[in-house]
């Protein structure tokens, strides 16, 4: 059949895009389970010879990553959460009120959006310093909540245009009281767009790097991505590679479990805010 | 995704007697934008204008935080200085050319993704949730996968393309290449969930019409789904190609700058964190933020990107 044939046709291009999209993770994989001292012995093959999971303690063992990852959490979480607070009341005005500022609070989001972070870090690393938040969880909040705020007012506004706010004066209608058509009718409602805006957000401030790097200097505040990138092994004798990869492993672990739990949220997430669609 | 267009949501005028009471309630609503918008724009304005505006200020003096007594005001030598030298237009071109070449494989690779996840039927739900994988990984994660499966002693390429013992981190246009390719991998996703967003728009009945009048499918493509879809196209478009021009993680975990890979959000971050060299950095700073609204200036005005669909202010 000739409907048949095409739709297995768009199947094996799908398989390439999975492929496409699982390759890298595998070697990632691989290399976290290959022995420190011989991952590199003879020609290196891509699956190792045998397995351990030596890297796994090592990391864990070492101070340096286990106080990246809880930096990393506390601060992506408590970024998310503050930037979701503000974005919630802006994307409500925005979606639902009729006010001046509204067109140039929304260009200004877009506008900071496609801003160059490096070239803040100059003014903020000395600002930073004169205010003591250098290094610390605070100094990476405000700027990660900052550059979170445009994804999350865009969308989170396109979420609630989609909202029939009607429906709150006709539960009233029907003889709820406003605290319960809000919290029945309007929250259930507006639930899945906040939710969806938190886990962009949190995937933002879970990879930023850039700020991580250039605000931070110790194990007090640094995040795991730049921890990574000044993470030696432990011993100089030892190549820190699989190391790495292994809390690369660790850190894409979260990742995957969002991805594979809320996929529709998100592609829609992604979508709604960009192109109206 | 479909969108219910709610009619705005202006309270409609009350009976025609009270007419003061109407402008009390318009008032209040604006009142209650303004304070319900206020944290948005003062958190907005202090971290980003107003550095931004120490940034201009401080690019007028010569400062390096190792000698804060030798602060001197200089007018514009800083930005003589960072134009004369080859230093800076190096990370011109490096970011250059991989804004070009990613952007551009990118929006051809992504389309290819778009399509397949708007035509395949079994399946559908695995590919969208494997292209986000990619999306949702950290870059400098991205950044060590792909420099290891490169790396001499480490990497499984040179192996299986027999190149023997070939260093792609010791020239420039191969470490570009590897960086590149990182920066493909990882942000392809993006584009082409905005192109798929575009390709939904584009109504199925004109490829039919198209079809019976014997288009053929390239005609089909060229002159009825992408015309359709150019808006969502160049807001693609104009998103990575910002995006792309801030390019630091992946040079930073696969060159540090050697070879001259060094970009030019890396080289603001050099000079401004870890020469501490304030003055020259911010004259950096402040030209990058310039190269930036001169690449969205082009895009909107040029190209009539249409942002308003962006912006939600239809």
């Amino acid at each position: 059949m000739d409907g048949n044939k095409t739709s297995n046709w768009w199947t094996f291009w799908g398989v390439l895009i999975l492929a496409w999209a699982a390759f890298p993770l595998l070697w990632m994989f691989s290399l976290a389970f290959k022995s420190p001292d011989t991952f590199r012995e003879g020609t290196p093959s891509f699956f190792p010879k045998e397995w351990t999971w030596s890297n796994f303690s090592s990391v864990f063992s070492d101070e340096l990553f286990t106080s990246a990852l809880r930096n990393s959490f506390g601060i992506a979480v408590l970024a998310t959460l503050l930037s979701v607070i503000v974005a919630m009341f802006a994307a409500y005005a925005i979606a639902r009120l009729d006010f001046r500022g509204k067109k140039l609070l929304l260009s200004m989001a877009l506008a900071i959006g496609m801003f160059p972070q490096a070239a803040l870090v100059g003014p903020l690393f000395n600002m930073w310093r004169g205010l003591g938040i250098y290094d610390t969880w605070i100094g990476l909040i405000i700027p990660y909540l900052t550059f979170a705020l445009p994804l999350s007012i865009w969308t989170m506004s396109a979420f609630f245009r989609q909202i029939p706010w009607e429906m709150e004066q006709a539960a009233q209608v029907d003889g709820a009281t406003p605290w319960q058509a809000f919290r029945k009718v309007i929250v259930p409602l507006a639930a899945p767009g906040v939710f969806t805006t938190a886990i962009l957000t949190f995937f933002f401030c879970w990879n930023e790097f850039l700020l991580a790097t250039s605000l931070t200097s110790t194990d007090r505040a640094r995040t795991v991505p730049a921890a990574l990138s000044f993470f030696t092994g432990s011993s100089q004798f030892q190549s820190p590679v699989t190391a790495i990869m292994a809390a690369s492993v660790v850190v894409t672990i979260p990742v995957v479990i969002l991805v594979l739990l809320f996929q529709r949220r998100i592609v829609a997430g992604l979508t709604s805010g960009a192109v109206k669609g | 995704m479909t969108v219910i267009d709610t009619p705005p949501t202006t309270p409609t005028p009350a009976p025609e007697p009270r007419p003061a009471k109407v402008s009390d309630r318009l008032s209040s609503e604006r009142r209650l934008g303004l304070r319900l918008t206020a944290p948005a724009f003062i958190v907005m304005i202090l971290v980003t204008a107003y550095p931004l505006v120490y940034a201009v200020v401080l690019s007028f003096y010569r400062y390096r935080l190792t000698d804060p007594d030798g602060r001197e005001f200089v007018g514009l030598q800083n930005y003589i200085t960072v134009l004369t030298d080859p230093v800076w237009w190096s990370a011109v071109v490096t970011t250059m050319i991989i804004t070009v070449a990613s952007v551009a494989i990118e929006l051809v690779l992504g389309f290819g993704f778009a399509w397949v996840m708007y035509r395949i039927i079994r399946g559908r739900s695995f590919v969208r949730t494997a292209i986000l994988v990619p999306y949702g990984i950290i870059t400098v994660v991205s950044a060590f996968v792909w420099r290891y499966a490169f790396q001499l002693d480490s990497g499984f390429i040179n192996q299986w393309f027999g190149l023997g013992e070939f260093n792609w981190f010791g020239g420039r246009w191969s470490s570009l290449f590897v960086i590149t390719l990182s920066e493909i991998w990882k942000t392809t996703p993006f584009i082409s969930l905005l192109l798929l967003a575009g390709l939904v728009q584009v109504p199925e009945e004109l490829q039919e019409a198209a079809k019976v009048d014997g288009a053929s499918p390239w005609q089909r493509l060229w002159k009825v789904v992408l015309p359709n879809m150019k808006a969502a196209i160049m807001v693609a478009v104009l998103f990575r190609t910002l995006d792309a021009w801030r390019i630091f993680d992946n040079p930073f975990v696969m060159t540090n700058g050697a070879n001259d890979t060094e970009t030019l959000s890396f080289l603001a971050y050099r000079q401004n964190v870890t020469l501490v060299n304030l003055g020259a950095g911010s004259a950096i700073s402040v030209l990058l933020f310039f190269t930036v609204v001169v690449i969205a200036f082009v895009f909107i005005k040029g190209f009539k990107t249409d942002l308003s669909q962006v912006r939600g202010d239809s």
